[in-house]
């Protein structure tokens, strides 16, 4: 199968600076990618190479098989929701969404009826007669994605789209994205640095560092089984473990990962495990987070809500077992 | 403060301390009826813009409509629209046209000249380049006037470098031939509409540089980008996207192009044709006729076309993106 997008020893460098630096990459047709790391990490920078924004410096990037150097951004069948929206502020919600259409030259009457079929689609109907101004934050939100899916993309790219919206409404419109896309069965490929964000919605995720990807795979994969002390650490806080320490417990000297939820905290101090002492706690909610020093080493542990939490200072015994104790790829 | 203030009085405990004294209490009455420190702020500029700006403007309007009587050359203070009659003479409706042609053509070429500009300064210059822009905008307004319009009458002469170098590109066959035409021709570019069309643009073109880089300095990037990646041509993002939202520079670019040609009484004076315009018919009309009246409504004549020319502005959407 041809995939959606492919990129070919791909860079983008500015000067000096390697923001996207030799990476390989293929996206599936109609799969949700999600594309997380820390800022400057060249995630949006791999998007704008897409988005035809850029052009790669060295490398390939073909869509769908076609070859897309030199192609400039109005030639491809490639959409954008952009992190701030960037919706035309002197025309109205409906001219905004039929942008796309207009230019293509698509009749005033046609084009307004997609307008408005894309504004009930994000479930905004009869907003059209507004301005952008006029409209909060998430309702912006909703103009954007269907300004761009009016087009009918063969790729849907979202750079951090829900960056700007508060809690609440963010974890709405997760579900919400997510649906649309199984709906509408368009790739999407989702930028974020919200891990929760990456790993709740997307069917694979590409983990970037320093311009190049750390780690690709299923959410499942990249949470349990992270290659890299640095996906370990970056998805979802792992404790890292250095390879002495994971010799002494496991038996072999590697890198290693251990989930926070995945150590049991014991207050029998005479039990068998590694001994530790709670330093801090922080109250989640759901679970309370204990901050352990272990031989030094500073981890974390979460005890679910309604079991008795040590306090601060007290010793405890840690145990986990084995076979969660993930050994990383990365050589000690 | 002094040392004794900070260390010695209970004052320093307070959990309010008072600032004593009588700015004290003035800051701190200013600060409780922030509508007095705007009064006390607006009051002297809007005493100068009323009374000395706006009063002198009635003053000007009433002139308007009083009238010569052509005999005695004396002012009849009697209220009549005859003045009004005869600017539609065609000797003052010939200024008026010629003037007003000039003033549309001159900020059309100041609008295409200095939109590239603005548009370089707002979306690629930073740094130095940018103060650069600025200085190379801005350079020619320390200058006199006067001197300026003077160098160009010696570069549009006959013997001036201008002819000199159509003559060394071979090209002074394009320069007599464009010289030879009806209106825009004269005997050199200095006694020609050309070269008065040439010199205005020239001295109000940072009118018009300026608040169009200012109004695109203000279009968020990533609208052309938003609208290039859906799907619109260069030339698409522009005539959608930029320049709408460019328009109100534009606008308030032409207000300054448009009015400062309708007024201007000494370029047309220095380089040109004899033919008279506005400017220099209130001139003529104020000095040696001694005709107020006329002058007056010679004045009127601006003021009349630049608030259709707003209205016009206004109902072509020109203040929507504002």
């Amino acid at each position: 199968m041809t995939p959606a997008v492919a990129f070919q020893k791909t860079s983008r460098h500015f000067g000096a600076v390697r923001a996207v630096d030799a990476v390989d990459l293929e996206i599936k047709p109609g799969e949700f990618f999600a594309m997380l790391g820390p800022s400057g990490s060249g995630k949006t920078t791999c998007l704008r190479l897409i988005a035809g924004f850029e052009q790669p410096t060295s490398g390939s990037i073909s869509i769908f098989g076609e070859r897309a150097e030199g192609v400039p951004p109005y030639r491809r069948n490639v959409n954008t929701v952009f992190q701030d929206y960037a919706l035309f502020p002197h025309l109205n919600v409906l001219d905004n969404v039929a942008y796309g259409l207009m230019v293509k030259g698509v009749g005033k009457d046609e084009r307004h009826r997609a307008a408005e079929d894309a504004l009930r689609l994000v479930q905004l109907p009869g907003y059209g007669g507004r301005k952008p101004g006029q409209l909060s934050g998430g309702q912006r939100q909703r103009v954007a994605l269907a300004r761009a899916l009016v087009n009918k993309p063969k790729v849907l790219l979202l750079d951090e789209p829900l960056g700007a919206l508060d809690l609440k409404l963010r974890e709405s419109m997760q579900e919400e994205l997510k649906q649309l896309q199984k709906a509408l069965g368009i790739t999407f490929v989702f930028v974020t640095h919200d891990q929760g964000e990456a790993l709740s919605m997307a069917d694979r995720v590409a983990v970037f560092n320093d311009g190049r990807i750390m780690q690709v795979g299923a959410p499942e994969e990249i949470y349990q089984r992270p290659a890299s002390r640095f996906v370990a650490d970056f998805v979802g806080s792992s404790n890292v473990l250095p390879p002495d320490f994971v010799q002494r417990h496991a038996g072999q000297r590697r890198w290693g990962s251990l989930r926070p939820e995945q150590i049991r905290v014991g207050r029998d101090k005479s039990g068998d495990g590694v001994a530790a002492r709670v330093l801090s706690r922080h109250y989640l909610g759901a679970a309370t987070k204990l901050a352990l020093d272990v031989e030094g080493l500073r981890l974390h542990a979460t005890v679910p809500s309604g079991t008795a939490v040590p306090e601060d200072g007290e010793h405890v015994v840690l145990s986990f077992n084995r076979d969660q104790l993930h050994l990383m790829e990365e050589q000690a | 403060m002094s040392v004794q203030a900070v260390t010695g009085t209970s004052d320093v405990t307070a959990i309010l301390p008072r600032r004593g004294g009588f700015a004290g209490s003035l800051s701190d009455l200013l600060w409780r009826r922030p509508g007095l420190l705007l009064f006390v702020m607006l009051a002297p500029p809007l005493l100068w813009l009323g009374v000395v700006y706006i009063g002198s403007l009635i003053a000007l309007l009433a002139q308007s409509f009083f009238s010569i009587d052509e005999f005695s050359g004396l002012i009849s203070r009697e209220l009549t629209l005859k003045t009004y009659g005869d600017l539609f003479q065609p000797a003052n409706l010939d200024i008026i046209i010629r003037t007003v042609t000039m003033a549309a053509m001159v900020t059309l070429a100041s609008a295409v000249v200095a939109f590239p500009i603005a548009y370089y300064a707002a979306r690629y210059a930073r740094g130095k380049w940018k103060a650069l822009f600025y200085l190379g905008v801005m350079l020619p307004l320390w200058s006199s006037y006067l001197v300026k319009v003077y160098a160009w009458k010696l570069i549009l002469a006959k013997e001036g470098i201008l002819t000199w170098l159509f003559a060394k590109l071979h090209l002074s066959w394009l320069l007599d031939s464009w010289l030879s035409l009806p209106v825009v021709g004269g005997n050199s570019l200095s006694v020609s509409f050309t070269g008065t069309f040439i010199v205005f643009v020239y001295v109000w073109l940072p009118f018009m540089i300026l608040p169009i880089q200012a109004a695109l300095e203000r279009v968020p990037g990533n609208l052309v980008e938003a609208s290039s990646d859906l799907g619109a041509s260069p030339g698409q993002t522009f005539r959608n996207v930029l320049f709408p939202l460019a328009l109100p520079g534009i606008v308030a670019g032409s207000i300054f192009t448009f009015s400062l040609t309708l007024g201007d009484y000494i370029i047309p004076q220095i380089i040109g044709t004899s033919r008279l315009f506005i400017g220099q018919a209130v001139y003529a009309q104020q000095g040696t006729a001694g005709n107020i009246p006329l002058a007056a409504a010679f004045t009127v004549v601006p003021i009349v076309i630049m608030g259709f020319y707003l209205w016009g502005a206004k109902r072509m959407g020109a203040f929507d993106a504002l």
